[in-house]
């Protein structure tokens, strides 16, 4: 275990390069949009890790929940943080991409708005790991991720009749993608992937880590002053 | 080992409780028995309100087994009451007002047990008065009857005298005594023992999580060098 | 009536003597929600078209502020001498405590919205052109979607710090969908312009699933410690 987060962090590390590379000066220009449309290269990727991030904190909540285990709440906060920095990325993204492009800063489009309801609902799921006390908070949050999740799909219902209501520009999904750009694509979306993998997993080893040194310091601190009250009295006949 | 003629009122195994870094029960292994008075004492952070609130089904350990009368807490909870410093009782009511809405979650719904409960700790059923204006003692006394208004078999108080007047403790302690004599197990959490010298079975010393002693009388244990 | 455990109503009925008996938080939030409404009116002109076009937008985020007020309100009065700890100690379930305080909520936010909506009506000049039986529907459907999370945070964020803003900051992203479907319902059966139903199925579903999933893990929260 030990060598494979630094050999994967390599690997990763020259995929990045090698997809920005791809995207950024092999793929095609697109015909209207000019250079700016590369953005979906980034864009768009970064949706689906935070997506799939989101997804791994519910499992891993849900498994709390049922088990118990302490790795299970690692993972959950790992995956919720990272998934924030990945869905924060495209509200960022997105913008810059529509300015240019159509004039206005925002659009309601179904990815943007999800993601925005997708990113308050993350926020708000680590304030409350922020604000509440560290005994009871592993469930607290995990039954708020479970509540997220199920407004999912809400969310996706009404935006989506929204839009059907209310047409407004798609932000760089309609229409089919020239193959080479679908290649450079498809190759950024495996690589964010695998960053955004590689991102969670070592946030989660730093969790844990940080974990087994609180519980070390709280041994310590039992067995410092615990000098009378060393073994327990068992019960009178 | 428990006596065959006094079986286990509480058994507790391996009882683990932290929060957060601070571990407040650091695997606690008693029994205690049927029909006795236990008084719990120790400093503050020695746990004695912990672990109450763990036999009593409020808190959920981390590590470690509790049975009362053979079953969990929640499983036991119509054999509990549970009386804490804060009354636990509502302002704006009256004391029969009160009782009769917590007899509803025993599934009681007549009024002749609270009646029954609310003269036993030597108050007045009739009275009218909202318990936010009582005195602490009138106040911890109705909080008493609230606890036993559905006749449980084990009591579970934590710092039931806390700001109560000498007189009022003293008579507290006795009805708790005569309610022990009938057949009840008292587990009693308190800094002020001096005034249950003489009507405790047995005085529990707690340190660090930790029980470190049990003894007959109020007399400290011997320090470990 | 009947359909409520005894508990759950005996419960729903102690909340509803508390809040007549003091009238505390009612006096308060009726002012409060009179105070939103005119605060809205100076910042939204009246008489603009404009305004009379987002006024079902206006109007529901008048009826969320009010909620929020409200529900902060809701187990304060459980906390205040513990009175919850009596709940949780005893045989009850944690559900009819929810469902209990989910009704009393309810009740509590439709007695200001009662208040709000005449007084938005007769500030704004709306009238309805679709049928008003949807629009009171919509305000039941909507109302509960709102209070039935509100409650639930409610409760999660009892056990946080800064707990007035933790509730907001968690009930309010979860309830984008349910708003925006309520105002957009109420624009439609205002304007006459179209059908509703769509986003009324989606009120109802949205109140079934969280509902369901409340009452599924209350539990869990309550007992959180």
């Amino acid at each position: 275990m030990k060598r494979t987060f630094p050999i994967l962090a390599a690997v990763t590390a020259l995929l990045l390069v090698f997809g920005t590379y791809q995207a950024l000066v092999v793929a095609p220009t697109e015909r209207t949009m000019g250079d700016v449309q590369r953005i979906f290269y980034y864009h768009v990727p970064s949706a689906w890790t935070a997506f799939c991030l989101f997804f791994l904190n519910l499992v891993a909540s849900v498994i709390y929940l049922i088990r118990r285990n302490t790795s299970a709440d690692a993972l959950a906060v790992s995956a919720a943080e990272t998934g924030v920095v990945f869905c924060t990325v495209v509200l960022v993204t997105g913008p810059l991409w529509a300015r240019p492009v159509w004039g206005i800063w925002w659009t309601w489009d179904m990815r943007l708005t999800s993601t925005l309801v997708l990113w308050l609902i993350y926020v708000s799921y680590l304030l409350l790991r922020r604000f509440s006390d560290s005994a009871q908070t592993p469930v607290l949050a995990a039954v708020l991720a479970i509540f997220g999740a199920l407004d999912v799909p809400l969310v996706y219902f009404s935006i989506w009749f929204f839009r059907t209501q209310h047409p407004q520009p798609v932000m760089g999904g309609g229409g089919s993608l020239d193959p080479r750009m679908l290649r450079v694509f498809l190759l950024n979306l495996a690589v964010f992937t695998l960053y955004g993998a590689l991102l969670c997993w070592g946030r989660y080893r730093i969790e844990v880590m940080r974990r087994q040194v609180e519980e070390t310091r709280a041994l310590e601190a039992l067995l410092d002053d615990g000098q009378a009250g060393s073994s327990p009295a068992r019960s009178s006949r | 080992m428990t006596g065959s003629s006094n079986p286990a009122a509480i058994a507790v195994r391996g009882l683990v409780k932290q929060f957060g870094r601070f571990a407040a029960l650091r695997g606690v292994d008693a029994e205690f028995s049927v029909g006795k008075f236990y008084v719990v004492l120790g400093d503050n952070g020695a746990g004695k309100t912990t672990l109450l609130r763990s036999l009593a089904g409020l808190a959920q350990p981390n590590r470690g087994e509790i049975s009362i009368l053979g079953q969990t807490p929640r499983q036991a909870a119509s054999l509990i009451g549970y009386m804490a410093h804060p009354s636990l009782l509502y302002d704006e009511f009256s004391g029969l007002e009160n009782l009769r809405y917590f007899a509803q979650l025993y599934g009681i719904a007549s009024d002749e047990p609270c009646a029954r409960a609310i003269r036993s700790v030597g108050l007045d059923p009739a009275l009218a008065r909202p318990v936010g204006q009582y005195s602490q003692g009138m106040r911890q006394r109705m909080s008493l009857a609230r606890a036993i208004l559905h006749d449980p078999g084990i009591l579970f108080l934590d710092e039931p005298f806390s700001n109560v007047d000498v007189q009022s403790t003293r008579g507290m302690a006795t009805l708790l005594r005569g309610m022990c004599d009938s057949g009840k197990t008292i587990f009693l959490v308190t800094h002020q023992a001096t005034v249950l010298e003489g009507i405790a079975d047995e005085f529990v010393w707690m340190r660090s999580g930790l029980i470190v002693a049990r003894t007959a009388t109020l007399t400290p244990p011997q320090e470990n060098a | 009536m009947s359909l409520l455990s005894p508990v759950t109503r005996a419960t729903l009925l102690k909340d509803i003597r508390l809040e007549w008996r003091s009238k505390d938080a009612l006096n308060s939030m009726l002012f409060f929600s009179l105070l939103v409404v005119v605060i809205f009116s100076f910042s939204f002109d009246p008489n603009a078209e404009e305004s009379r076009q987002i006024a079902p937008g206006l109007i529901w985020v008048a009826f969320l502020f009010s909620t929020v007020v409200a529900l902060n309100q809701t187990w304060a009065r459980e906390l205040r001498n513990h009175a919850l700890d009596a709940y949780r100690v005893s045989p009850a379930s944690p559900n009819s405590l929810f469902l209990a305080k989910t009704l009393g909520n309810f009740l509590f936010v439709t007695v200001l919205e009662a208040l709000m909506a005449p007084l938005f009506v007769v500030f704004y000049n709306l009238r309805s052109i679709g049928p008003v039986w949807q629009l009171l529907l919509i305000g039941v459907l909507g109302t509960f979607a709102l209070v039935v999370n509100g409650t639930f945070f409610a409760a999660l964020s009892l056990r946080t710090r800064m707990r007035e803003i933790m509730l907001p900051v968690i009930l309010f992203p979860v309830s984008i969908p349910a708003i925006q479907a309520m105002v957009e319902a109420t624009h439609i059966v205002l304007t006459g312009e179209g059908t509703a139903r769509f986003w009324i199925v989606l009120l109802l579903t949205y109140d079934v699933v969280f509902t369901t999933a409340s009452l599924a893990l209350f539990g869990l929260i309550l007992n959180a410690e």
